[in-house]
């Protein structure tokens, strides 16, 4: 098997056994990235000449028995709203065109404690504030499936970089669906974990009360580990807890006998496209087939969660985004007349327009005489939100349902209407308000080809029911294939679905 | 449109948001937020008396720390993001004439 189509596990089997080399698995990425990132446009930035010097380092301290875990000498894409000590971190936002971090995220560190090897930064929608990758400053990344469609957002460019093995593993961030979303649209596997689990230090701030990061992977068990390695407790987040059960990886058995599953009716209605809901009940009867109890139930308010995001996110983001003033770094002005005029003109010069929208809805919101009305307002509505899907989780072990309503857009289709775009997030947001953590996996395709992604939503810190669920899933389906993958790949979900259509997995739901 | 956007409100949260506008920007920016505002509204239709606003999803608590420096002196190294420095500070326009 050619290098860049292993997972980050089976890569690190290989760099143990001294079968290759940290030295030769980066060179495969960077050989990967030369030959693939003009047409994808997977990453903002890679510093080949830093990539190399890691790649000795990392080497020396395998051999030397210091790294001995399962992301030692393991290449991986870091999105671009994550700081990166020496290394651009531009948030895909011509404010921060110049800003080299001096210190670095806690989950980069995490990574790099366990011995992976950082080769760049992702591409993302600006600020995070997108669903398709195309608010960047800097270009639009490709969907390694279909270059004429978007990868998802607004972690595309890690997404994309999985799906396109320019690198074996991603970090993301997730506020209203930016890790599931994506990893939906490019085939591959991404997890939003619980409120808290990881380190927000260093990540550069959204919507504060909903953002998280977390792992996007070629399959489930890289996903296990990667989490395992960036969840942490740290006192420089305030909203850090403190866990004891983040041994993700134990929880990779094939197993969902008298599991319950619970999947939503309000999931399933009018906007969701007929192919996806289709591979979506298929993977439920899929799992049922395995011994899961999977059924139907009314969740409730899901038509009020994107306006009580939007409202919640746009605040946070508002307030959050004040901290570019042209001072401290970022982009400044040229031309200006004093203070004031150096702060509007650096903001309005600096900012996109996407971005410029949220800034411009969250000050209105939090403004005296609006405050109640929709601040105070999309707050309690968040409050009825959690407990809807308390009231779920206290019947379900996992919801499972779809991650977006189709599959990846077209280039150039989304961004004209937001409102419609916003309504892409429909199944993801309530995930962020409720701060729960979600898994998104590839189910199946479409006519066209493109990848259909399914979710499994659990309890606050069941991680690992989620990730048992989505193991024997996995199993169950069989391998789900890269973009540019073998014959064999594209051809096992063919297979499968040929049984399915031979009725070997029973009824749908 | 239900929400109709005023030029005083756009230039208020013009203020509030620090950002300038250009006139097209500012039609824009009215429109998009009438429309966003329309769909926002559709909240109203849940009635939330007597629920507790919920700005976080656990009980969490001020968490404090010990007035303790654990970092060292990164000056120089702040400052080199900085878009003005001198004499190792942040360099800003005169605020006051």
């Amino acid at each position: 098997m050619e290098l860049w189509k292993m997972t980050a596990l089976e890569l690190s089997g290989r760099i143990r056994a001294k079968e290759v080399s940290v030295a030769e698995a980066a060179q495969a990425m960077l050989d990967r990235i030369e030959e693939k990132d003009g047409l994808y446009h997977c990453y903002v930035t890679v510093d080949k000449e830093s990539v190399r010097k890691q790649a000795e380092e990392i080497q020396k301290r395998i051999d030397s028995g210091e790294f001995a875990g399962v992301l030692a000498g393991v290449p991986v894409a870091v999105k671009d709203n994550m700081c990166t000590e020496g290394v651009l971190t531009t948030c895909s936002s011509k404010i921060l065109g110049n800003f080299v971090p001096v210190y670095s995220a806690e989950a980069v560190r995490n990574l790099e404690r366990a011995g992976a090897l950082v080769l760049g930064k992702t591409n993302m929608d600006e600020f995070a504030m997108g669903s398709t990758t195309e608010t960047s400053a800097y270009g639009v990344t490709r969907n390694p499936w279909d270059t004429g469609r978007v990868p998802g957002g607004s972690s595309g460019g890690s997404a994309a970089a999985v799906a396109a093995g320019e690198c074996f593993a991603a970090l993301g961030s997730d506020t209203g669906g930016s890790i599931r979303q994506p990893a939906a649209f490019c085939g591959v596997v991404g997890m939003k974990p619980t409120y808290g689990t990881v380190s927000r230090y260093g990540l550069i701030a959204y919507g504060s009360s909903l953002d998280q990061i977390g792992p996007i992977c070629k399959d489930v068990s890289d996903c296990a580990a990667l989490l395992e390695a960036i969840a942490s407790y740290d006192a420089k987040d305030s909203t850090s807890v403190r866990r004891q059960d983040t041994d993700f990886t134990s929880a990779l058995k094939e197993d969902v006998r008298g599991m319950k599953i619970g999947v939503p009716r309000d999931y399933f209605g009018g906007g969701l496209d007929g192919e996806v809901k289709e591979a979506v009940q298929k993977a439920a009867g899929l799992l049922r087939e395995r011994g899961a109890a999977v059924e139907e139930f009314d969740l409730s308010l899901v038509e009020y969660a994107i306006p009580a995001y939007y409202t919640i996110a746009a605040a946070e983001a508002s307030s959050n985004l004040e901290r570019f003033d042209g001072i401290k770094y970022g982009f400044r002005a040229e031309n200006y007349t004093g203070l004031h005029d150096m702060y509007k003109k650096s903001r309005s010069e600096g900012f996109g327009a996407e971005v410029k929208r949220r800034i411009m809805l969250g000050s209105f919101v939090l403004s005296s005489g609006y405050y109640d009305a929709y601040y105070l307002k999309a707050l309690k509505v968040k409050a009825l939100i959690k407990k809807a899907f308390d009231e779920a989780l206290s019947k379900y072990d996992i919801i499972l349902g779809p991650v977006a309503p189709s599959t990846a857009p077209e280039l150039g289709g989304s961004l004209a209407d937001p409102i419609k775009m916003y309504l892409g997030d429909i199944y993801t947001v309530s995930v962020n308000l409720a701060g729960l953590p979600a898994i998104s996996l590839p189910c199946g395709k479409d006519s066209g080809g493109m990848p259909i992604g399914l979710q499994l939503i659990g309890g606050c810190f069941k991680e690992k029911v989620l990730l048992q669920a989505a193991y024997t899933y996995e199993k169950a389906r069989g391998e789900f294939g890269l973009p540019e993958g073998s014959g064999k790949d594209a051809g096992s979900i063919a297979d499968r679905e040929e049984a399915e259509e031979a009725g070997r997995y029973g009824e749908a739901i | 449109m239900a929400n109709k956007i005023s030029d005083e409100t756009i230039e208020y949260v013009g203020i509030l948001a620090k950002l300038e506008l250009s006139g097209e920007e500012k039609e824009a920016a009215k429109a998009d937020m009438g429309r966003m505002l329309d769909y926002i509204d559709k909240l109203g239709e849940l009635d939330t008396d007597g629920v507790e606003p919920m700005s976080h999803v656990f009980a969490v608590q001020n968490v404090f720390r010990e007035d303790v420096v654990t970092n060292g002196d990164m000056r120089a190294d702040i400052l080199k993001n900085a878009p003005g420095e001198k004499d190792g500070m942040f360099m800003a326009p005169r605020t006051f004439e």
